[in-house]
């Protein structure tokens, strides 16, 4: 089998962080791939949830969007778009969601609204969907975004989806009567950023095979603290990578 | 009092429903989008709507392209696994072909403001916005709880002049039924001050369904037949999601003219309904 590329091990890593959950959110894309190849290889009773109201889809295949077909057909339940967010978000009844921003600060704050200036957009991004809900309100948050000084920016244009505020102290999450714990992890192409204990700034904890933490800082659009005990990704086993590209292929 | 549905042709319906100056909410979660009807809209050249849809779509990169919006509320307007909504970003970044309003919510602020609407309640209350941006640029407020001191979100009621939606099914009397991904349909409906369901087909019976949505036909102002009137969404259990038209429209929609020369040999030379 040829090596593993740069993000097949962003999905393979984002995957194993589901082996013990009971159940994640997730919107398309990597995210989506990562949640279907958990279900196959580490927790077959992983429930996936999609914003589409489909509550325990089983899909054999990636979806293109959250409200395929297949998605609905193989739900435990499909639930409306208000009780999605106001009976199974909102109360923290989801353990862990997925998320992907255009921006993501030091705090792990998320933009997915605009770039520039909010009423003279260079950029205007798709807006909101269910971030700031699903943020404040599931377990928790794992972030899964492209390495590069685009995405790690020292200052957010706007503000779409609270991670760790400023970091300081009483904690954001908790002045705002937040229900979950919020960003434990940022999955990038190059490496695994996690908020520091203390001071809640998001800190290189581990790089992906072959990658050297200078390389992570230099993409990264503030100084970026590295972990004393920054550690190494373990390399796709042949079996996740095996069923990996069975699904991209699927 | 509402007047009793009537089932007629597409073109009658949206013109005795929809104004111009109307806002319009055409609902459904990826799946169900009413694109036949608001293709006749666009055929028949309202102007000045406001278009409310949590998830805009292709369908509102058409409208707000072929100058129907003036303005847009919504919550995430992008194409669903592909990217930008191209025309939306023209006139967002570039007001073409004309300037368009933002008002934007998250997903679980604007189901809850369909729900207060349904409700014939002044606003909703809901965990949300807090420490985000969109707080101080859109419509909520912070509120405190009576009974605990909480302090929570309320957002406005939506109440458009038109909800329209697409369905599976609708029975003579124009009882509707759909089923698969719900969304906000039956919301939408029940907050609007008038509505249009289009349907799949006409059945004399409606047939129960797993997890089937029925909205009476007394709530319904009226029922078109559209078969096929959700693609490039779909129906399900009747047609599938047409994932190359999703990714084509990246495509069609970058450019003006190209957009343009599409609209008009795909919605705007075409019959109606029959379409």
């Amino acid at each position: 089998m040829t090596e593993a590329t740069t993000g097949e091990i962003q999905t393979v890593v984002a995957a194993r962080l589901l082996r013990d959950a009971r159940s994640v959110f997730i919107g398309v894309g990597r995210p989506s791939t990562a949640a279907i190849l958990a279900r196959e290889v580490h927790n077959p009773d992983l429930v996936l949830v999609y914003e589409s109201g489909t509550i325990g889809a089983k899909p054999r295949r990636i979806p293109l969007s959250i409200g395929d077909g297949e998605l609905a057909a193989t739900a435990d339940a499909v639930v409306s778009v208000p009780e999605m967010f106001n009976y199974w978000i909102g109360p923290g009844r989801i353990d862990v969601a997925f998320l992907g921003a255009a921006q993501v600060d030091r705090f792990a704050n998320l933009n997915s609204t605009v770039i520039g200036d909010y009423d003279r957009p260079r950029t205007r991004l798709p807006g909101a969907g269910g971030a700031p809900e699903i943020a404040s309100g599931c377990g928790e948050v794992v972030v899964i975004a492209p390495h590069t000084r685009r995405t790690f920016v020292e200052q957010l244009d706007f503000v779409t989806t609270v991670g760790h505020g400023d970091g300081s102290d009483p904690p954001v999450r908790e002045r705002l009567g937040f229900r979950g714990r919020g960003p434990t992890a940022v999955i990038t192409d190059l490496g695994v950023l996690e908020p520091d204990t203390r001071t809640r700034e998001l800190t290189l904890t581990r790089v992906h095979p072959g990658v050297d933490a200078e390389q992570a800082v230099e993409q990264t659009g503030w100084p970026l603290a590295v972990a004393d005990d920054l550690s190494t990704t373990e390399p796709p086993t042949e079996k996740e990578l095996r069923a990996l590209r069975a699904l991209t292929s699927r | 009092m509402r007047t009793p549905t009537t089932i007629k042709p597409l073109p009658d319906a949206v013109a005795g429903l929809v104004r111009d100056g109307d806002a319009v909410a055409l609902e459904g979660f990826t799946h169900l989008i009413p694109f036949a009807a608001g293709h006749e809209v666009i055929r028949q050249g309202r102007r000045d709507l406001e278009l409310i849809r949590m998830t805009p779509d292709l369908l509102y990169d058409q409208m707000i392209g072929m100058g129907c919006a003036r303005k847009l509320v919504f919550s995430y307007g992008g194409n669903p696994g592909v990217g930008s909504l191209h025309r939306f970003r023209d006139a967002v970044e570039h007001g073409w072909p004309r300037p368009l309003e933002l008002e934007e919510h998250s997903h679980a602020g604007m189901a809850n403001r369909y729900a207060a609407g349904a409700s014939d309640l002044p606003f909703a209350v809901m965990r949300g916005y807090a420490g985000t941006d969109l707080e101080s640029r859109t419509t909520v407020r912070p509120i405190t709880c009576p009974f605990t001191g909480e302090r929570l979100t309320a957002v406005p009621a939506l109440r458009p002049d038109v909800a329209i939606i697409h369905a599976q099914e609708a029975d003579r009397r124009g009882n509707v039924q759909l089923w698969g991904i719900p969304g906000v349909q039956k919301e939408a409906v029940l907050a609007a001050r008038r509505s249009l369901v289009t349907v799949e087909r006409i059945v004399d019976e409606l047939e129960p369904r797993p997890g089937g949505v029925v909205i009476p036909g007394w709530v319904v102002d009226a029922v078109a037949e559209a078969p096929g009137g959700a693609h490039p969404s779909y129906a399900h259990g009747i047609t599938d999601r047409d994932n190359d038209a999703y990714r084509e429209w990246d495509r069609i929609s970058r450019d003006r003219d190209t957009f343009l020369a599409w609209m008009r040999e795909h919605v705007l030379d075409t019959a109606g309904a029959a379409a």
